[in-house]
């Protein structure tokens, strides 16, 4: 099985290719085939995922383009890229991590999106999507991975800007676009620097030489903190964040899928994958483990404020993958995989409800919700289920994989313990006030739900949960509440022995850091968590909006910092419109004048020459005689006075 | 035959050399100011006498007996006649054009 594991990104594939070039006029024929697609991806990724449970690994490459390195003795050297695949326990995880969501988040679109005049496009991106990034988890490579990186965030930007009509998704999808092509681009020079020191691309082939040493040290460190940008911009983390929270424009179960499970996490998988190779140099390690401590703190404040819903969860993505990378940093990659994993599911759960919640009443505002447990009560006791697992409330998934990276923390960075802690009463709180906002208290919005992009059922304004909405939430329920409990250190935290297997090259494992199960620091998590939900009780408990509405009003101007998003997007905009756009004007000033000028000149000063001498040739013989008389007589002068000279 | 007696003003090389120059550039002038293309072949003619009577003064003051110069002198004559040939030609079929003979007046190739 694991040796035709390339066949799971093909069915997607052949989806999006039938759909987009046959079937794209039946919308119930579309979706059909998209559901199909990933369905047998998804029943493939558990044959694979039993085989690698099982200790199977499989790795293939064939040569793909040889190129002339270099000549010697005459002859050109030629070199290879490989194109390849792998499997082993990392990539399992993940593919069914992706299957499973995408299979649950195409069902549910069959609900949310009906009646959407885009909708065989948008079941076409979605197979295309989930194609992209299945080949990402599968690529054995670094130029393939980054292929498939690219690839998705193509689908990304046109998920995102599925209702281009509107221009607040068109600018979202571009900004997505173009924030992490920022990081991108470092990423690419990392694997070109990589390549340069190393000569190979393959992650087992640089693990192997960066383990003996043939990367020089510093070359190392400056070839993965390149590579590492690329993840900062693809999960989202400071300072390349800005673009997560305006992604939200897009349809809500692309944010489930997209911008909550997979592709965001493509940065911490990248940095999983490569972990062998990070883990030589402990400067990239520290840069890794210090960005995500400080993203998972300072995208939760952000997220303290926010009114719509599905910024709220944009912020708590951007913070919970700030944990993922800061596991990896601090060197527990089974850790930081592990909450990649709990995180997909119940994270696409709080997605797909905020959908059915929006879906219900038109509006992103939590301010004018209030009450839909009863309207909507599958909703509201499934997204409160993944609430109180990203809470980190015991025995709920979150708790495991964050418990397990907080004891990390406190082993190795005791400072970047204290933030992560502080985070979690951050991340208790702010989920509490979205659930007591949308699901507790009375009805504050008007009566008739207002029109939203979000497609709407002809007739009145009340919704409720259609079946295929209702599903999907219950399914991604279940491990919202299990998939911790694989992970459990009581049983000797298996999840991450087996993700850990796959860190294993060539026989070497890996220094990874296994903190031991701390009953003071889950005590003191748990606490915080508590308080922070107590805190949300307070404030906003049974719908009430006047303590929150007067605490913001005595700090307004923390509030206002907050909300105005620390002014980054300002800062941002202020340095492309004058910074960049100054440095612009610049260059265009230098191009039209000292370039064009030059070019320019040339030609005026040969035409003013011509026009010049064009008088000397008047064709009087005459006048050629004058000159041809006075050139002799300069000649006589000047032979005469040598002669006299000597 | 009484010994030829030397010359009260004896005719030195210095003297055909000068009047030989004072000829050329007699001519030249004609030949670069004149608009007449009568005049500018006339002027060539006294060009080539100058260089005419040079040769003949060199030839005849040379060391030992050589006629070179004087023959140079008939070559040229005989080019000269030629050349004045052609060139009233020219002249000629110029005045059936422009019925002038100004120089200047022969300017449609001018740029």
């Amino acid at each position: 099985m694991a040796s035709i594991a390339w066949v799971i990104p093909l069915c997607p594939l052949a989806a999006f290719l039938l759909i987009a070039f046959g079937a794209r006029r039946s919308h119930q024929l579309s979706a059909s085939l998209g559901i199909i697609g990933v369905a047998i991806s998804f029943a493939l990724s558990i044959g694979v995922f039993m085989e690698t449970l099982a200790g199977v690994r499989f790795s293939q490459s064939i040569d793909w383009l040889p190129f002339p390195s270099s000549i010697q003795n005459g002859q050109p050297v030629l070199r290879t890229f490989f194109v390849g695949f792998q499997v082993d326990s990392l990539t399992s995880i993940m593919l069914v991590v992706v299957t499973s969501v995408s299979l649950l988040v195409q069902i549910y679109s069959l609900g949310y999106m009906a009646g959407d005049k885009g909708f065989s496009r948008y079941y076409a991106f979605i197979s295309l999507f989930t194609m992209s990034m299945l080949g990402l988890v599968l690529a054995n490579n670094l130029l393939a991975i980054y292929i498939f990186w690219e690839l998705v965030g193509l689908c990304s930007y046109l998920l995102i800007g599925h209702w281009h009509d509107r221009p607040e998704a068109a600018a979202a999808a571009k900004k997505a676009f173009l924030v992490t092509r920022v990081g991108d681009v470092g990423f690419l020079l990392g694997i070109l620097f990589l390549y340069w020191h190393s000569g190979t691309l393959e992650f087992t082939e640089l693990a192997a030489r960066a383990a003996a040493g043939a990367i020089p040290a510093s070359a190392l460190t400056v070839g993965l903190v390149l590579v590492f940008c690329g993840a900062v911009g693809k999960s989202a983390q400071f300072p390349l964040h800005v673009w997560l929270p305006d992604a939200m424009e897009g349809p809500t179960p692309v944010s489930a899928l997209i911008h909550a499970a997979t592709m965001v996490a493509a940065g911490v998988y990248l940095m999983a994958r490569i972990f062998p190779i990070l883990e030589h140099s402990p400067t990239a390690l520290l840069v890794v483990a210090v960005i995500g401590a400080f993203t998972a703190f300072f995208a939760a404040t952000m997220g303290l404020v926010a009114t719509d819903i599905k910024r709220v969860l944009a912020y708590s993505t951007v913070s919970q993958l700030g944990y993922m990378m800061l596991a990896i940093g601090l060197g527990a990659m089974g850790a930081g995989i592990f909450h990649l994993f709990n995180h997909a599911f119940f994270k696409a759960l709080l997605f797909l409800g905020a959908g059915s919640v929006i879906h219900a009443v038109g509006t992103n505002e939590m301010f004018e919700m209030g009450g839909l447990r009863k309207r909507l009560p599958v909703t509201a006791v499934t997204m409160t289920i993944a609430a109180v697992s990203l809470a980190g409330i015991p025995p709920l998934s979150g708790f495991w994989s964050k418990d397990e990276i907080l004891g990390a923390a406190l082993v190795a960075q005791p400072g970047l313990f204290v933030l992560a802690l502080m985070t979690v009463g951050l991340t208790a709180f702010y989920m509490f006030r979205v659930i007591f906002l949308t699901f507790g208290g009375e009805y504050r919005g008007p009566a008739q739900a207002r029109p939203h992009p979000d497609p709407l059922p002809e007739g009145e304004g009340t919704h409720g949960e259609p079946l295929s909405m209702k599903i999907p939430l219950l399914i991604l329920a279940i491990p919202s509440v299990v998939s911790g409990l694989w992970g459990m250190p009581f049983i000797g935290n298996p999840f991450g022995h087996f993700v850990e297997s796959s860190a294993a090259v060539g026989g070497v494992t890996p220094h990874l850091l296994h903190a031991p199960f701390n009953p003071m620091i889950a005590g003191l998590s748990v606490l915080v968590a508590l308080g922070g939900i107590g805190v949300a009780w307070a404030m906003y408990g049974g719908g009430k909006t006047e303590v929150g509405a007067s605490l913001s009003a005595r700090f307004r101007l923390i509030h206002q910092i907050l909300l105005q998003r620390y002014y980054m997007d300002d800062l941002y905009n202020w340095l492309v419109t004058r910074v960049v756009l100054g440095i612009a004007r610049v260059a265009t000033f230098f191009d039209s004048y000292v370039i064009d000028g030059t070019v320019n000149g040339t030609g005026a000063v040969t035409i003013l020459l011509g026009s010049t001498l064009r008088r000397a040739q008047s064709g009087q013989v005459q006048t050629y005689a004058w000159v041809l008389f006075a050139g002799i007589l300069a000649l006589a002068a000047i032979v005469a006075t040598l002669r006299v000279s000597r | 035959m009484p010994p030829a007696l030397p010359p009260l003003y004896p005719i030195t090389m210095q003297h055909g050399l000068v009047f030989g120059a004072a000829l050329f550039a007699i001519g030249l002038a004609g030949a670069l100011t004149k608009r007449n293309a009568i005049a500018i072949l006339m002027s060539i003619e006294v060009m080539l006498n100058g260089v005419m009577v040079t040769f003949v003064s060199f030839a005849r003051h040379a060391q030992g007996p050589q006629l070179s110069g004087q023959i140079f002198a008939i070559f040229i004559m005989t080019v000269a006649a030629a050349e004045a040939a052609v060139g009233l030609a020219i002249v000629i079929s110029l005045y059936r054009l422009r019925h002038t003979v100004q120089v200047d007046a022969a300017n449609t190739l001018q740029g």
